[in-house]
């Protein structure tokens, strides 16, 4: 293990809409000490050598989902990212999540996938009245929910999903078709049927042709692509 | 008037028409190579004997219209994905579907004129 500084190179992907025609890539590089472990802590760094880069952190440690960023070709948490992953001597390349609108720099704007999140009720329906403590499950019911409920929201799923990109207004999207499933598979929610509807669509739901680019990414190590096979399987046992 | 409109209640068959009809495709392929390998196409008459089977016409149809189905929900979809203007989009619909029946008619055609 070495125990010197060390000196990193990058290349980042900088747009500044008030000062940039258009965007362009910086060769910037940036002297890390051991401790520096994670590419994030590299990125605080590179933000004090250059306090003109932007970019969105927050917790640090891959709860908030906040630093999602195309990191050399692969989305994925920067919090995460272990700089040792990294192949020495060559420049880490790092973009903003694609198929987003760049607001500056590596900061997107996530409306679109927010507002699909949305539109599948990422709530509880239960209309019965509250009973008196709380709505029970068996240990097996609430195993149900595992896998599913652990999604951060940073949308590297979505965003590395290229039905996303051609339709990220009308296909919901990884993120958000595992948050559909997980109020489906949960079985204190009330709302099954009308949540099937509302994904029975050639866009919403049947724009995911499985390719697991989803899976790939995912820094929680979730898995929408079987989310979304079981979505499919219910609405099969629905119909037949 | 520019509304993003979703729901339209469709879907769930041509997915799973897409899986049954591959499954049919593979099956297909299978009796094929099986049929190649056991010397059916030896000669040009042992070809053409065993494609006037009954059977072999019948399950040689069955291929054809799984293929043209199969085609027809992926071609959708390619169109669905990449041409945004609604009519230009419905006029390719249209043309990919009557090539496909045309096909259909073709194959017809073709097995039964043994």
């Amino acid at each position: 293990m070495t125990t010197a500084n060390r000196t990193v190179q990058f290349k980042i992907y900088r747009y500044d809409p008030d000062r940039d025609a258009k965007p362009y890539m910086q060769d910037i590089s940036v002297e890390i000490e051991v401790t520096d472990r994670k590419l994030l802590d590299a990125m605080v760094r590179l933000k004090v050598k250059d306090d003109s880069l932007s970019f969105r952190r927050s917790c640090r440690e891959g709860v908030c989902g906040s630093d999602a960023m195309n990191i050399n070709g692969k989305n994925g948490l920067a919090c995460l990212t272990d700089m040792s992953s990294f192949p020495p001597g060559k420049p880490i390349v790092l973009r903003p999540l694609p198929g987003l609108p760049v607001i500056r720099d590596l900061v997107v704007d996530m409306t679109q996938f927010f507002k699909q999140y949305h539109s599948i009720k990422p709530y509880l329906v239960n209309n019965d009245p509250l009973p008196e403590r709380e709505r029970l499950q068996s240990p097996a019911e609430r195993e149900e929910l595992n896998g599913l409920y652990e999604c951060i929201l940073c949308a590297c799923c979505s965003t590395a999903c290229p039905s996303f990109w051609w339709n990220p207004d009308k296909f919901v999207g990884p993120a958000g078709l595992l948050a559909a499933y997980r109020f489906i598979a949960d079985t204190r929610d009330q709302a099954t049927s009308e949540r099937l509807d509302n994904l029975e669509d050639p866009y919403r739901l049947f724009r995911c042709h499985s390719i697991m680019n989803c899976v790939d990414v995912c820094p929680k190590n979730l898995n929408p692509t079987k989310a979304i096979g079981k979505i499919k399987e219910l609405m099969l046992q629905r119909a037949i | 008037m520019k509304r993003i409109v979703v729901g339209a209640h469709y879907g769930l068959k041509d997915w799973l028409a897409q899986r049954v009809t591959a499954v049919v495709m593979a099956v297909f392929t299978i009796f094929m190579i099986a049929a190649i390998a056991g010397g059916a196409v030896s000669s040009a008459d042992a070809w053409r004997g065993f494609m006037a089977h009954r059977l072999v016409q019948i399950v040689s149809f069955l291929f054809a219209v799984s293929l043209f189905y199969h085609a027809w929900i992926g071609v959708r979809d390619i169109w669905m994905d990449y041409v945004k203007p609604p009519g230009l989009r419905l006029t390719l619909h249209v043309l990919t579907a009557l090539a496909l029946i045309g096909y259909a008619g073709w194959t017809v055609q073709i097995l039964w004129r043994l």
